[in-house]
């Protein structure tokens, strides 16, 4: 990453340089909560936010940390920031927390959040850093959506909760598709995406 | 002594934390490329699981649970009963953290060449949601100190055993014809899928 202008910075991860289909980050929270959209867009806000501040702490502090105990500089910073987010979905959404309550805890070992803190964070400028966050937070984000709306279309004939495809045990004509409501359906719908994704930016193919 | 071999056979298979539970995916797709690598990493995986939840167990009843630090304060009074398990992710991260740093430190002064061959993926195994994953089941089913030695290696086995059997598959898929575009990861995504699949199949065996 040779230049490092902010725009670039915020824009690349999101296709070019994509947490989860190159940089192999985050992939575990990316199977659990995308069985619906409105789950996957709740995760998609904290884990930018994590995201972004995370960097932008440790971008500040990058020169004080001894590098021999930095993981547990970082740990401590991501997981302040955890607890926070938690506590405030549980003040201000608290239906919301129920529903992805474990998922929120493990944010702190996502590892989009510590990879660029390690990778990122560490050598950059703080603003850059936190356009960086921005950045991998939404590329992270946009996979979320993707795999969440097929899984929530095709496994459940809704999108936000509201039926788009009437189901047949509400007498429609949609057989919902049962493989899609398992979480390892997200696998095939990553694998596809990421297929879809080098098709478009060839220079992304892995060579042997 | 039954009881924890049933433990254990069913954290290695039934319930296997990457192909069940879908924890420790990051490492688990991106370092399985060689059986070799996959070995150190599963062992190291092994190592901090095995160390990891036993020693949160003992934190977590001693200090965190709710009412656990009302003798020692001298609390006598219900109402008043600290609850510190609000404390239990942060906790939780600053012990594995430590585990991690001193595993670092050993494998770059004891095994350099493991050492490098993990590269970003030592410090990862922090935020191996495997191993935080483990700790808060190990909460979450209120494990004795007994179970949870059993649970976390029993964990740590099955979890290196899946990294290390699609490391297998992926150093045979050298010889397939895969698309151009779904080579490397994307097919990796697929069979890892296919593999969850294939464990779905232990959840009909009941112990």
């Amino acid at each position: 990453m040779s230049d490092n202008s902010a725009k670039k910075v915020l824009t690349q991860p999101i296709v070019d340089n994509n947490p989860i289909a190159l940089q192999v980050l985050g992939i575990c929270s990316a199977l659990a909560v995308t069985s619906s959209m409105a789950n996957a867009l709740v995760m998609t806000l904290a884990v930018v936010l994590v995201t972004a501040f995370s960097n932008l702490f440790i971008s500040i502090i990058r020169n004080h940390i001894p590098s021999s105990v930095r993981i547990i500089v970082q740990m401590a910073i991501i997981a302040s920031l955890v607890i926070v987010v938690d506590q405030v979905l549980k003040a201000f959404s608290y239906q919301l927390s129920k529903e992805l309550s474990v998922f929120v805890g493990l944010i702190i070992t996502n590892c989009i959040v510590m990879g660029r803190a390690e990778a990122f964070a560490m050598k950059e400028k703080p603003v850059v850093s936190f356009m960086d966050g921005i950045g991998n937070g939404l590329g992270y984000g946009v996979i979320l959506m993707v795999v969440a709306f097929f899984r929530e279309l095709f496994g459940f004939g809704t999108l936000f909760g509201k039926t788009v495809l009437p189901l047949v045990q509400n007498d429609g004509w949609y057989q919902a598709n049962g493989l899609l409501v398992l979480p390892f359906s997200s696998f095939f719908i990553i694998g596809l995406v990421i297929w879809a994704i080098r098709q478009w930016k060839p220079e992304q193919v892995e060579k042997d | 002594m039954e009881h924890y071999i049933s433990l254990f056979v069913k954290t290695i298979f039934i319930e296997n934390i990457a192909l069940s539970f879908f924890l420790g995916m990051c490492t688990f797709l991106a370092v399985s490329k060689k059986v070799d690598t996959a070995i150190g990493l599963g062992v190291a995986v092994v190592v901090v699981l095995g160390i990891a939840v036993p020693a949160n167990q003992v934190i977590y009843q001693l200090v965190l649970a709710p009412g656990a630090l009302d003798s020692v304060m001298g609390v006598t009074d219900p109402t008043q009963s600290i609850d510190l398990s609000f404390l239990s992710f942060i906790t939780f991260i600053g012990v594995i953290a430590a585990l991690v740093q001193i595993l670092e430190m050993v494998l770059d002064k004891f095994f350099p060449a493991l050492y490098q061959a993990l590269g970003i993926f030592l410090p990862l195994i922090t935020v191996n949601c495997a191993i935080f994953g483990a700790v808060s089941f190990m909460v979450a089913k209120n494990l004795t100190f007994g179970e949870s030695v059993v649970y976390g290696i029993g964990s740590g086995v099955g979890w290196a055993l899946a990294i290390v059997l699609l490391a297998g598959i992926r150093e045979k898929m050298k010889y397939s014809d895969v698309p151009e575009g779904l080579k490397g990861l994307g097919i990796t995504f697929i069979t890892a899928g296919l593999m969850a699949f294939g464990f779905l199949s232990f959840g009909g065996i009941s112990l």
